[in-house]
């Protein structure tokens, strides 16, 4: 067991050589946030606990591959982050989730402000390279004010969460397992109509893809206006970076 | 409206803990669990309903929709298929005009297939609404659907149906040498509790299930660990297919493995423990609980045992559901906690946070009877037999192309080929050691040893003679793991079910190339990104059939880089069923079948 740091005490680890300083507690991930140093992911979000279910924040730490956002920085720690390598199996983790959903980038809504589609972009994901899986997930229309759109469910639960952790309704489940595994909502019925939901419910703000959508939105920022349209992902995912109480180790490798 | 949940709700204390054996108490009166069931258990738990879907959603044997009266599945191993699973479940199938999942429109009946159910050295076998059916021949399968037909209670069909026997064919140190109930037990209170930890670890007894680790380590942690309540788990959901033996464990020696984790309690201070015992396993439930009786009785289990005041321990069997994942420990901690059978992030480890949070030790059936017959026979009595780091013996199960299958108790070391001789093989192809997830070993790796330095294993041995097809191996296993993923992280869940594609496409003679170049791949995403041992180990069998079996590959490989992946025939099925043909002329049929 890691001994308790003092919190004020500055400790690092390494990633790809260069200094990353880390608060006791805090995930390699988070650290390398903060520092300004990019790891892609998708099932992570700063305000949740770390899920690791994504994979695609998989780095090699002294050698072994673990998800960075679940495992605990330690001092003198050496990561990997970005290899060659580990691009390529990000790459793949990413073509992964484009066939086994139903990913039809040029007419989603969500085009510009997706997080899957900004990190395909970011590991330069060319194409899905695998056949599509073309799943049959019908949508669910039945909410006044909301739209569900499972077709692009990468299964990070974040919805899952915001309901059952910040909500409080649980609106959101999984059922199923392996490939079949798939969102349902809280509802005898199966349909969205039927639970709690509310537009302004924190569960409608993280999915990180297109599933939940506020109706009569649609389109309301044009393409090439919207959040990854203006800036990368990895500039906006470090844009907090250095506030935190420490600033960054710039020392280059 | 809704059915009444009184009984079940107060057999389980409405406790949400216990929601796996509350569902699975409906599925056995009902047959499923219906929506409105759902809803009700959720409201008397005070669960999200959401949540009591999702549990049900996961385990394989606790249907939400009608699967008629009787629900057949077909053990769907490599070895049942081997001795002619697919051929009789075809013609049951046919017999009630039925195709694969499908429910008979009376109601009658549903035929599916399952994981393998563990009768691999008397298959091929069913599960007749939960119920193991081993040994199945064309008369058997006639007089079981003469019995559906006559719609004749499953509990008046003759008892020799479901006999199963231990077929225990060699028996070494652990099986041979004799343990009065509660002589281990008089041992470890003589000794105190960490001297009996000591004894276990100058044994230098691993885990049997696999991965090894030394028992008296994990004991030692999980004492070492703050908590109120401490819990002992024996893991017995023995789903590696090709694994029988922790069944002929349970069935025979039933008592020594009580004995052993009521010594592990006494070690770790626990007051509770669970078996976590397979759902394939129905028939061991009755003689467990006996067993469990009887030690009750004998001041074996319950309060001040021995005669000790405050060493009080107690054991209760919990059921699973149907789902490999939850061999691994913390699924099956999470499945004990009436969830979702997912493997938790780790750390922290279950000897820290298992059960309910609190410190717990998981422990293989085999070894927690080892470790009672090491605490009183002493530590020698393990490291007397075995090779290098790998003390003792290891019971295997051994089955495909032999002459005896059955489980063998060999001495650690033991070689490939001496394995083969004692169960009497010829004209050997391919061993998988381990199960799917473990080695697939070639005919010149004959001389390897079976130990945690060499081939380990919990105990799986499949033998497949020169007459197998070593892609439908392959694709066997590749369908095994597809089907078991829990779906929680992306590279299992994705690259399992690409896996089968890929798999299925080269065994049927549709693959190509780039499927070979991308099996290789996809198993070496699952291998560095998986969150548990399920999808680090799902490719193995597939890098090793490329390494060690390429020409199998090669001789059934088109020479394009890309072929269509699709049967056209096959494709034509939606279209002959909407025009209610199956004449030769509504068929495409390939030149090599002309």
């Amino acid at each position: 067991m890691e001994p308790a740091a003092d919190a004020h005490d500055p400790r690092t680890f390494t990633m790809d050589g260069r200094d990353v300083p880390f608060e006791a507690g805090q995930t390699v991930l988070r650290a390398a946030l903060a520092a300004g140093r990019y790891v892609p992911h998708l099932c992570y979000h700063p305000e949740f606990d770390p899920h690791g279910s994504c994979k695609l924040c998989t780095v090699k730490l002294n050698g072994r591959t673990v998800a960075s956002c679940t495992t605990l920085a330690r001092a003198g720690d050496e990561v990997e982050s970005d290899t060659p390598e580990l691009q390529e199996l990000r790459r793949n983790l990413v073509q992964f989730l484009f066939v086994e959903g139903n990913h039809f980038c040029p007419s989603c809504e969500r085009s510009g402000s997706c997080t899957l589609q900004a990190v395909a972009y970011d590991l330069g994901v060319m194409a899905e390279h695998f056949s599509p899986f073309f799943p049959d997930r019908p949508i669910d229309a039945s909410h006044p004010d909301v739209l569900l759109d499972f077709n692009r469910c990468i299964l990070c639960e974040l919805c899952v969460r915001a309901s059952a952790e910040v909500d409080g309704k649980h609106v959101f489940a999984l059922s199923g397992r392996g490939a079949q595994k798939h969102l349902i909502v809280n509802a005898e019925s199966g349909r969205l109509a039927d639970t709690r939901l509310a537009v302004e419910d924190k569960a409608m703000d993280v999915c990180p893809v297109g599933v939940i959508l506020r109706k009569r939105r649609g389109f309301l920022v044009p393409i090439g206006e919207r959040k990854y349209d203006q800036r990368s992902i990895r500039e906006i995912a470090t844009a907090n970076a250095g506030s935190s109480a420490r600033p960054p180790a710039a020392r280059e490798p | 409206m809704s059915r009444d949940l009184s009984a079940i709700l107060a057999k389980y204390e409405q406790d949400p803990l216990r929601l796996v054996q509350i569902l699975r108490s409906v599925v056995a009166e009902d047959g499923y669990v219906s929506k409105e069931t759902i809803t009700a258990i959720a409201e008397r738990l005070a669960l999200p309903r959401g949540r009591v879907e999702g549990v049900a959603g996961f385990y394989a044997f606790l249907p939400t929709e009608d699967v008629g009266r009787y629900r057949v599945l077909f053990s769907d191993n490599v070895t049942d298929r081997m001795a002619g699973s697919v051929e009789l479940r075809e013609r049951m199938q046919e017999a009630f005009g039925v195709r694969l999942g499908e429910v008979s429109r009376d109601g009658l009946v549903s035929i599916g297939t399952t994981s393998c159910t563990g009768l691999c050295d008397q298959g091929p076998a069913m599960l007749i609404n939960g119920r193991a059916i081993p040994r199945l021949t064309r008369a058997r399968v006639g007089a079981i659907s003469a019995m559906i037909h006559g719609r004749a209670p499953i509990e008046t069909w003759p008892l020799n149906l479901f006999e199963v026997h231990s077929n225990v064919l060699r028996k070494d140190a652990l099986l041979s040498t004799p343990l009065e109930p509660g002589a281990a037990i008089d041992a470890a209170l003589a000794r105190g509790p960490e001297s009996t930890i000591e004894e276990v670890k100058r044994s230098t007894l691993r885990g049997r299930g696999g991965a090894g680790f030394s028992t008296g380590s994990k004991w030692e942690l999980c004492r070492a660990a703050p908590g109120e309540a401490r819990y002992v788990v024996c893991n017995a959901d023995e789903g590696e297919p090709g694994t029988f033996k922790d069944r002929a464990l349970l069935a025979d020696y039933a008592d020594l493995v009580f004995e052993g984790m009521t010594v592990a309690a006494f070690a770790i201070g626990a007051k509770r423990g669970f078996l976590y015992l397979r759902a394939e396993y129905p028939f061991l439930l009755e003689p467990l609980e006996a067993t469990l009786a009887d030690r009750r009785r004998r001041g074996l289990l319950g309060e001040a045992i021995r005669g000790v005041a405050g060493f009080d321990f107690d054991i209760e069997i919990h059921v699973g559901a149907g789902a490999y994942v939850c061999g691994e420990e913390s699924a099956l901690i999470e499945s004990l906690e009436g969830k979702r059978g997912i493997p938790r992030n780790r750390p922290p480890y279950p000897v820290t946070h298992g059960y309910r949070q609190a410190p717990t030790i998981v422990n293989n059936v085999e070894t927690l009877a080892l470790a009672a017959m090491v605490v009183r026979h002493g530590h020698q009595w393990l490291r007397a037999r075995g090779a290098g780091k790998s003390a003792g013996t290891k019971l295997m199960s051994v089955s495909g192309d032999v002459e005896r299958p059955g489980v063998y108790e060999l001495p650690f070391g033991v070689t490939v080929r001496e394995v083969l001789e004692a169960a009497g093989a010829r004209s050997v192809q391919a061993v998988q050691v381990g199960g799917p997830s473990g080695t697939l070993l070639s005919p010149s790796e004959l001389g390897r040893r079976l130990m945690f330095d060499d081939v380990p294993t919990a105990g799986a041995f499949m033998v497949f003679d020169d007459s197998r097809d070593i892609l439908q191996v392959l694709e066997n296993f590749a369908t095994f793991f597809a089907h078991e993923s829990c779906g929680f992280c992306t590279p299992c869940r994705v690259g399992t079910a690409l896996q089968r594609r890929m798999a299925s496409a080269l065994a049927k003679g549709f693959g190509t190339r780039r499927d070979v170049k991308d099996l290789a791949r996809v198993a070496r995403v699952m291998r560095a990104s998986s969150h548990c041992g399920l999808g680090a180990t799902a490719g193995n069998v597939a890098l090793d059939a490329l390494e060690k079996f390429r020409p199998a590959f090669d001789r059934r490989l088109g020479t394009l880089e890309v072929m269509p992946t699709f049967d056209l025939d096959r494709s034509l099925a939606p279209a002959r069923e909407v025009a209610g043909r199956d004449d030769e002329q509504a068929h495409l049929r390939r030149e090599e079948e002309r």
